[in-house]
This record gives C-alpha cells, structure tokens and sequence, in this order.
C-alpha cells in the first residue's frame, strides 16, 4: 500500500460491508418487525410487559443480572409424534396398522406418511411437534427463544453467560412471586447450595412491631430473619420480581411451532 | 517495495528529540491508564470473591457482581488498554514519520477528557446507571467524552503522519490507521443505535455483538499487532518477515475478523450467525498469518535479549493473539459452540485477547518508550521484570481454569439430568483458582503502576529543579533564563 488514503479506502469496504450486513440489514428487518399471531390462533404476540414489569427490567439492567444468566433458548431441531385421535369406523383394522407402525419421534415427512396411512384406514391422527435440544430436555422452555420474544423490551437483555441457569422462561418456571422475591434475597433458601450472590440491598429488614407488613416474605424453615423481624421487599424488588413472573415465552409461533 | 526497518535511515530530526516530543502525551495517557489498570484489578477482585462467598458485600448496591463484573472489564478495556495503546501510537507515528509530534498539548487535553469520561462512566456503572449492553455500558456522558477524546488524539497522530519523509507506508502505518478510523465508527453506531436512537427489539442483540466482537477482536488486533509489528524487528535485530505477509494479515483480518462475533444460538436470522461461523473459520487466515510473521522474524534474531524485557511482553503477547485467535475460531465451530456457547470459555478467550495479548504488549511498549522519551531509566527497573513473570504466571492460572471450567459447564448443560446447582457448582473450584490468577496480575499491575508513578514524579522534580534554577539564575538577558528551561531538555538528549 503506497497512501494513507488507500488505507482509508480499506477500512471502508471492509468495516461498511459489515456495517451493512450485521447493523444496517437487522435495524431495518428486525427493527420494523410487528406484532405476530401465536399460530393455531388469532391472539397477538407479544402483548408487551406489564409496567411494573417493564419497570422491573430497569432493575435487571441497573443490577447486571444478564452478567450470568441468558434469556436465549436453543433448540436442535424438532421432532413429530403422531397421536391417534378418533378410530373411526373400523377400529380392529385401525388398532392393527397403529401397532405395526413407529408413532414417536419422527422426521416431519415420516409423520405425514404415517397420518395418511391412518387416515386411509379410516382413523383420524393428529401430528404433534416437540422442539428437542438439551435446553428443551432441561425444561428451559417448549421452543427456542426468537426475535418476537423481545420485540417491546429495552435494552434486550440476552445474556452471554450461564454461571446460572437461562431465564427465558423463570415465569412458567417458578410462577410464585414470593418464591422470587426470598430467592432474591436469599438464593439458598430456595435453591440450595444455589451459588447466587445475594441481593440484600433491594430488601428492608426491619422490626416486626404491632402490624406486620402484608409484603413480609415467608421463608422455609431455617432461613427468615431473627424472631420479631421481617423482611420487607423494596419497591425495586417488587419490580424486578414482576419481571421475572413475566418471563414467558411458552406460546407457539410460526418462527418457531411446536404443539402445546 | 523496499525491506526498511523503522526509523534506520539518517533523520533530519533526531531520535531523542523526536521521543522527548512524545513524552507529556505519553505520561498523561498511560499514567492514568495505570490508575484504572489497578483500579479494574480490584473490582475484578471483589467480583472473583463473591464465587467464594455469595454473601460478601451483599448489601452495597455498588459492589455487587453484575455491577463490579462490567465495571472491572470496562476499567481493564476503556480504562487501561485504549490509552495506553493512542499513546504508544503517537509516539509510533512520530517515530516513523522522523518528525517530532504534531500539537503535543492536543492529546495531554485529550487524555484528561478521556480519564474524565471513564471516571464517569465507572462510577455511572456502579451507580447502576449501566445502559445493559456488553462493553458499551457506560452511560451517556462518558462515552461521549470518549469519542470525543478519541478524535482528538486523532487529530495530532494523523497531523505527524502527514509529516513523513517517505511516501512508503511501513505496516504498522496500515493497522494503526486503520485502528484510528475503526473505533471511532463502531463507538458511534454502538452509543447511536443502542443508546441514543435505540432499534427496536433483537436487533439491539446484534449490534451489541456486532460491536463486540469489532472492538475486541479487529480493532485491539489491529492495534496491537501495528504496535508488535514495529517493536518486534527493533528487538530482533533484523526487518519483519515480511511486508507482504503483513498486508495479507491486514486484508484477511480486515475483511474476515468483522464479521464474527454473532453466536450461533442467538434468536436471530439463521443467516447471520452462519455468516458469522463462516467469517470465523476464515480468520484462521490472519492469524497463521501473523504466527508465521512471528516465527520467521525471529527465528534468526541477533539480539541479546534481557530476562523479563520488553521483548518477552512483546512476544508473548503475539502469541496469545495468535491463541486466542486459534480459540476464537474452534469456539465458532457448530460442533465446539454447542458446548462452549455460554460458557466460561467465552470469558476466558476474551481475558487472553484483552490481557495476554494486549496489555501486555503494551506493557512492553511503554517499558521500551518510557525510559526513551523520558531521557532515564526506570527508577524501579527490577520490579518491571518481576511484573512480567508475575503477568505471565497470572494470565496462564487466569485463563486456564476458565478455559477448563467452561468447558466441564458446557458438558454438564448440555446434560438434562445435572441439576443447575451442581453445574454452577461444578465450575467453581476453576473459577477459584482464576481468582488466583487475578490476585497475581493485581501484584503486577501495582508493580507497572508503580513505575510509571516513579518516572511521573522524576519527571516532575527535574522540572521542578530546572524551575527552581532559572529563577535563582541572575537575570542578565531574557534569552538565558528560557534556555534553563530548554537545558534539561538538552541534558536529557544528552544522556539518551
């Protein structure tokens, strides 16, 4: 290279190149992405997250939570199981063919066959999808997480790490907000031997005195605070935990299907 | 094309002269960049204690893991590695152009700017002011002083480059331009399309990795590597091997290295991270580039080498490029990525790239400038060797255990039948040990910071003296009592 301003003209072909292709080319796909419908069904998706929610994302982001755990499910692939339905009117010759026949864990051609030939005997089948993968097999999640997933949150908070497990789902998971909140403050109440930092810093331990708190949390056994204090959840944990309750991507999408 | 060493040639402006013009730029920039080093090693401390004990600090909001975490890299990355590196450019840019550097006083201002923006964005990330997204945490008003102390130093290292006497580009020219427009573009797209006019949903996902992996692997390669490029023939005693094998791992870096970082299970487009998988195994291109560069440059060295010198950092940090690179493309693998995404390794290949490769190059760079701009040797010179085999011995129980860890993690996710706890359990005693590994590279950054500290405050007393001097001279004609100042300059010139 003789010039400085071939070196110029180097970097911009090869970094505007990318800058197309990898900022450019999603801003303009997955920024304009819409509301989708969850297959099977006219509801839209996602309905976007209640407000403390929302609020409780803030909390998320502020604390560094996604420093150790993702919101990313993976998936390998898919397989079919065919189900028998109906019998229809001859039931002996249907019984006979279903017994002859591998119904589970099936490609999606293979399923369609064996539908067919139940449909020819006359039963009726149904092929259902199962999303497989060791995150699927873990009960991560029923499918693999996709764009729709986050289409309303700021800042996306995918993760990068898994000293911890993946939280795409902790909402279908753990649905109990109490559960949530004393594992917050206390990982190893309800996990144990959990490696979890605690987050004693969005909690108020405080004298119970004449009227307890109705937010007070219930601990197992072994784990409250001393006799005569309770622990009072700060209106971030509130929210943060809000968050974590709405952490449900669990409904089936044409990007990703899969029979509930 | 001609097979010149730097700086070989008969100068209109001399060495020393040219490396004294270097020096208050030089001081500013990485005597901050020393503060943050020890600084990050600290928060990077704290953070490993808490796999030791999940209830240390637990009730300072500042000092918690997702806190402390971003904030040990951010002051390691923003803090340390990209200061040090725009000083030891300049002085790389008047040194092959043999002309003193262009408006000094331009990148002292720049570097205070600089310091200013990562003291805000630290304690804007600790106060929990972090935007949430990876190596772009920190808020608003640091990373615009950033960027604009950024532009700023490149004003004078473009200005000095213009100065040259030879129209011939050395390489390193090639990657520390190329270092200087790329930060500048991928900083603005990150902060303005992330932060400042975010895009909606995922795509936010994949800016922040396209950033990432930019900023990470391309750019700290690109300026790396300019700076290894020009002291490596120095310490070897011969030119590099060769120019041409030097462009073609500017091109392939360039062109491959920016489009990898899109993880394989991200919930995007399946074309991108197959894209991205595909730019990944072609980087091995670059890298065995720069190992062959590596190896035939000094395979036949003539130099005698000091112990601990700045040729040993310089050294080992090619070869952690060249390690974390091999890592960075097995990792890209769908095979490898199927255990290794999400895991310590991730980490791990990171830290080698920040640490092993790069800060440690520049620790050799400033060893091999400082003493040269300043006009004296270290006063500590001894402690400067004991850092690098501490250093050393730091990355390797740092990096390994990580390496490892990540790796036992990735088996153990991808078996159903491991309860979460016991995986996250199962990886700490690596993690522990990485705790070593930190505590041993704190030792070695207080060692480098010290240093730099004790040629500061040299520095500033013989300046002090030299003040001193020209008022108690007597006041005969204006003319003498300047040139006082001027003499230390030239006593300076002369012991060099």
């Amino acid at each position: 290279m003789k010039n400085g301003a071939l070196v110029f003209l180097a970097v911009f072909v090869a970094l505007g190149l990318s800058w197309c292709g990898f900022v450019l080319a999603p801003a303009r796909q997955l920024g304009n992405a819409k509301q989708t419908t969850i297959l099977n069904s006219t509801d839209l998706y996602p309905m976007g997250r209640p407000g403390d929610a929302n609020m409780g994302l803030q909390v998320y982001r502020a604390n560094g939570c996604a420093a150790c755990h993702t919101e990313q499910v993976r998936q390998s692939g898919v397989t079919c199981n065919v189900v028998l339905t109906g019998a229809g009117k001859n039931p002996e010759l249907v019984s006979n063919l279903v017994s002859t026949l591998k119904l589970n864990g099936l490609a999606k051609e293979v399923a369609d066959a064996v539908s067919d030939r139940i449909t020819a005997a006359g039963g009726k089948a149904e092929i259902h999808i199962i999303a497989t993968g060791p995150d699927i097999s873990r009960g991560w999640g029923t499918r693999q997480s996709v764009a729709e997933d986050f289409l309303y949150d700021y800042p996306v908070q995918t993760g990068s790490l898994r000293a911890g497990p993946d939280l795409a789902n902790i909402g279908v998971r753990e649905p109990d907000a109490n559960w949530q909140l004393a594992h917050l403050y206390a990982p190893s109440s309800e996990v144990k031997g959990s490696v979890m930092p605690s987050i004693h810093f969005l909690f108020e331990v405080r004298k119970t005195g004449g009227a307890p708190s109705p937010d007070a949390l219930v601990f197992p056994k072994g784990f409250g605070p001393p006799a005569g204090y309770e622990v009072v959840p700060k209106p971030e944990a509130k929210e943060l935990a809000a968050y974590l309750l709405s952490l449900r991507a669990n409904v089936p999408l044409y990007s990703a299907p899969f029979t509930p | 094309m001609t097979e010149m060493q730097p700086q070989d040639a008969k100068t209109q402006a001399s060495d020393p002269k040219i490396d004294a013009s270097c020096l208050v730029p030089l001081l500013a920039l990485s005597g901050g960049a020393a503060l943050w080093l020890v600084i990050g090693s600290v928060l990077a401390m704290i953070a490993s204690i808490k796999f030791h004990a999940p209830g240390f600090l637990a009730d300072c909001p500042w000092l918690t893991y997702g806190r402390v975490q971003p904030a040990a890299d951010d002051a390691l990355l923003y803090g340390f590695c990209i200061p040090a590196a725009l000083g030891v450019m300049l002085w790389i840019f008047a040194r092959l152009s043999r002309a003193p550097l262009c408006l000094p006083f331009v990148p002292v201002v720049a570097a205070n700017l600089w310091h200013l923006g990562v003291f805000i964005g630290l304690v804007g990330v600790l106060a929990g002011e972090s935007t949430g997204f990876a190596w772009l945490e920190f808020p608003r008003g640091g990373s615009v002083l950033l960027f604009a102390a950024f532009l700023l130093i490149a004003i004078p290292a473009v200005a000095t480059f213009g100065q040259r006497r030879e129209r011939e580009l050395y390489p390193s020219h090639w990657f520390l331009l190329a270092a200087l427009l790329w930060f500048p573009w991928i900083y603005a797209t990150g902060n303005l399309f992330l932060v400042a006019l975010p895009v909606r949903g995922v795509a936010q996902a994949a800016i922040n990795l396209w950033f990432a992996s930019n900023l990470i692997f391309v750019w700290f390669g690109l300026a790396g590597l300019g700076v290894s490029f020009y002291l490596l023939p120095k310490f070897a005693g011969r030119p590099l091997q060769s120019h041409y094998l030097a462009l073609f791992a500017f091109w392939t870096l360039i062109l491959f290295g920016t489009w990898c970082g899109i993880s394989a299970g991200a919930p995007l487009p399946a074309w991108m991270p197959a894209l991205s998988t595909v730019a990944a195994s072609l980087t091995i291109i670059p890298v065995l580039a720069v190992a062959a560069i590596m190896w035939k440059t000094l395979c036949g060295s003539t130099h005698s080498e000091t112990r601990g010198g700045p040729f040993c950092f310089i050294r080992f940090g090619v070869a952690s490029f060249v390690l974390a690179g091999l890592m960075l493309i097995a990792m890209a693998c769908p095979q490898i990525s199927k255990v290794t995404e999400f895991t310590w390794c991730g980490p791990a290949q990171t830290q080698l790239q920040l640490y092993g490769f790069f800060a440690m190059t520049m620790f050799g760079a400033i060893y091999h400038i400082l003493p040269q701009a300043a006009g004296f040797e270290f006063p500590l010179q001894k402690l400067a060797r004991v850092h690098f085999w501490i250093s050393t011995l730091g990355v390797l129980l740092l990096v390994t255990p990580l390496a490892i860890g990540g790796l036992v993690q990735g088996f153990k996710w991808a078996n159903p039948s491991v309860a979460p706890v016991d995986v996250a359990r199962a990886a700490l005693p690596f993690l522990r040990v990485s705790t070593t590994g930190l505590l041993l590279l704190l030792l070695g950054n207080l060692l480098f910071a010290l240093n730099i500290f004790a040629v500061t405050l040299k520095w500033k007393f013989a300046l002090l003296k030299t003040m001193i001097a020209a008022v108690k001279a007597p006041l005969d004609t204006k003319g003498e009592t300047t040139s006082a100042f001027a003499s230390l300059r030239r006593d300076k010139e002369v012991k060099a």
